[in-house]
């Protein structure tokens, strides 16, 4: 697969920008979610659902909804860490140190440090990630968008026209993410916009803005692209060998996301789709059998007709 | 360093929170990793609706085609029957119903619900029209012209609402999606031979029974080799709320079919059989319906394949 050009430039012709995203380093995200409010305040988003207690972590916002476009996850993991003696380890050192040590560390092949290590103990790992529309590159909820409302902006970001959506809902089972949904009350579909009025305005989106870590990075997709390999080299060679990327990939089954992440562990641990792929891949392969099932029933037709009328 | 102390056996990459059950697949506090569709069960009904009109208008054409004048007319009464029903179910499920006619801005073939809004909208006045021609004895040609326009059409809209909810991240629908053409055109052709048989004096009827009972069996076998294909993604269909409609699909399929098949010569046997066919067509549809709903609201239907796919493209044993 060839790699895609860094705009979308179909139908703007001169008025084509540079494909914007957002490239979400969950490794530095602190769970403070700035994220959240900035964007409810900006998009002047309703309350979504009652407000009530989940017991899930930190976490009461639980997903990505029509009025809820940022959505901070929290993961407790238990862990293993190891149990320093703290007052072994200290003397240990000094005693290298007496006995003429070359280097000024304790040498772990010699055993001093080892002894100093007790038995494991439980402990926590605690994941933290703000998730988002992914503005894929195959994006399924506008392929099957009925009315046009859903379309690619000159950002080469997906957005929704509320002029324009009728609510006939289909949007909402094909996205592999169940990112977007029907507002009950309105009766529209919703999700992130990337926030468009601010991009046209030159700003960068309300979530970004507001993240106080840079753990929403906002920028040109190719240039988010070679941060993101920079900084999964740098963790990997640090010894975190969970960390990975989703959705940074273009020959991925949505053709890679305007937005991507940095991730700990697996997808699916965070909620996400582990091998998402956009429906209409395999749409073709559907109308065959639909143009078959249609060939059967008018072949019944004509073998019902061929026994005469009794 | 050395070896590790020894610690307690314990998954380190459990969150200490209870997780649904099932032994091997990872998920966000057993959360929906997909929107459940936000389609009532009055769309289900459309899918019933629309294959009965759909059906029903092809079989009318045939039957003029044949000569088989009443059976026409019958099976053309049906078919704008089942159009003005579709309309209301149709249009009530939107969430802005007064901008139905959105859907009339843009063809978008990458869409089967717009592909599917032109085929209906052709063939809904083609066949309503045709039908109070029919029944009023006017515009004999116009009738004629427009009949051959929905009876043309009529496999496509009985055949794509199939191709509608398989395009979608749904997994019972989407991994369904080289299947559920076939069972939808079978229970189509099903509820269409039905109603016409009911409608149609038995000795006019014998192509109606014919295409119905060879519709159910269609239904029925498609029905199977789906779930048998769909693995474990076939559970939905055998867990509520699809279970009553499925079992309630097969026993009255497969009785309608029996019915009119041996006795559907004989009239009171002909209205028991095709309504049998008409409520297992009905059924069918809801049962898709429901599984779909259910396939979504569980991670691991989710979760479970797309990992099992990761796990074959990496060469790792899988981990379920």
């Amino acid at each position: 697969m060839s790699a895609r050009p860094a705009t979308f430039g179909g139908g703007y012709d001169g008025e084509a920008r540079p494909r914007m995203g957002f490239f979400t380093d969950t490794s530095i995200c602190i769970g403070c979610k700035a994220c959240e409010v900035a964007c409810k305040e900006w998009n002047l988003l309703p309350q979504d659902g009652p407000l009530s207690f989940t017991g899930n972590s930190l976490d009461n916002t639980m997903a990505l909804g029509a009025s809820t476009w940022r959505h901070v996850a929290f993961i407790e993991q238990a862990r293993p860490v190891p149990d320093l003696d703290l007052a072994a380890l200290a003397e240990r050192a000094a005693g290298d140190q007496a006995a003429g040590a070359t280097s000024g560390m304790p040498e772990v092949g010699g055993g001093s440090m080892v002894e100093a290590v007790g038995p494991a103990r439980d402990g926590i790992r605690w994941l933290m990630s703000s998730d988002v529309c992914k503005h894929c590159s195959s994006a399924a909820c506008l392929e099957v968008c009925p009315t046009g409302a859903l379309f690619r902006t000159e950002f080469g970001t997906v957005v929704v026209q509320p002029d324009i959506c009728n609510g006939c809902g289909y949007c909402v089972p094909a996205c592999p993410f169940g990112v977007i949904d029907r507002r009950e009350d309105d009766g529209r579909a919703w999700k992130c916009t990337l926030c468009y009025d601010r991009l046209r305005d030159d700003l960068e989106p309300a979530c970004a803005h507001a993240c106080p870590t840079k753990s929403i990075q906002f920028g040109q997709v190719d240039e988010l692209h070679a941060r993101a390999d920079e900084r999964l080299d740098e963790l990997h060679r640090a010894g975190v060998d969970s960390a990975q990327l989703y959705l940074r990939d273009e020959a991925d089954g949505v053709g890679g996301g305007g937005a991507f992440f940095l991730l700990l562990d697996e997808p699916e641990v965070y909620g996400f789709p582990p091998d998402p792929v956009s429906t209409t891949r395999d749409l073709p392969a559907f109308w065959k059998a639909a143009g078959l099932a249609a060939g059967a029933l008018v072949a019944g037709l004509a073998a019902a007709f061929a026994g005469g009328r009794r | 360093m050395t070896a590790a102390p020894p610690t307690p056996r314990r998954d380190p990459d459990r969150p200490g929170v209870s997780m649904v059950p099932r032994a091997e697949f990872r998920s966000y506090y057993g959360r929906p990793v997909l929107k459940q569709p936000v389609w009532s069960d009055e769309v289900a009904l459309y899918y019933f609706t629309g294959g009965l009109a759909g059906a029903s208008a092809s079989l009318a054409l045939a039957a003029r085609l044949a000569g088989n004048q009443r059976l026409a007319s019958d099976a053309l009464a049906v078919s704008a029957t089942g159009v003005l029903a579709s309309l209301p179910l149709l249009v009530l499920d939107l969430g802005r119903p007064a901008r139905f006619h959105h859907m009339l801005r843009v063809l978008r073939p990458t869409s089967p619900m717009s592909v599917g809004t032109w085929i209906r909208t052709t063939l809904g006045p083609s066949v309503v029209g045709a039908a109070v021609a029919d029944r009023l004895g006017i515009f004999p040609r116009l009738g004629r012209a427009a009949e051959v326009v929905a009876g043309s059409l009529g496999p496509a809209l009985a055949t794509y609402t199939a191709v509608l909810v398989a395009d979608t991240a749904v997994p019972a629908w989407h991994e369904a999606g080289r299947h559920l053409p076939f069972v939808f055109a079978g229970s189509a052709a099903a509820a269409a031979g039905g109603a016409a048989a009911i409608l149609t004096p038995t000795a006019e009827a014998g192509p109606a029974r014919r295409l119905a009972v060879g519709g159910a069996l269609l239904e029925l076998a498609a029905a199977e080799v789906m779930e048998r294909r769909l693995g474990e993604l076939a559970e939905p269909y055998h867990k509520p709320p699809a279970r009553r409609f499925a079992t309630l699909a097969r026993a009255a399929s497969g009785a309608g079919a029996l019915v009119l098949g041996l006795a559907g010569r004989r009239r009171p046997a002909a209205v028991l059989g095709g309504a049998l066919l008409l409520l297992g067509s009905a059924c069918q549809r809801l049962a898709v319906h429901k599984a779909g709903f259910e396939s979504a609201r569980d991670p691991s239907y989710v979760v479970g394949p797309q990992r099992a796919r990761l796990d074959a493209r990496a060469g790792v044993p899988s981990r379920r």
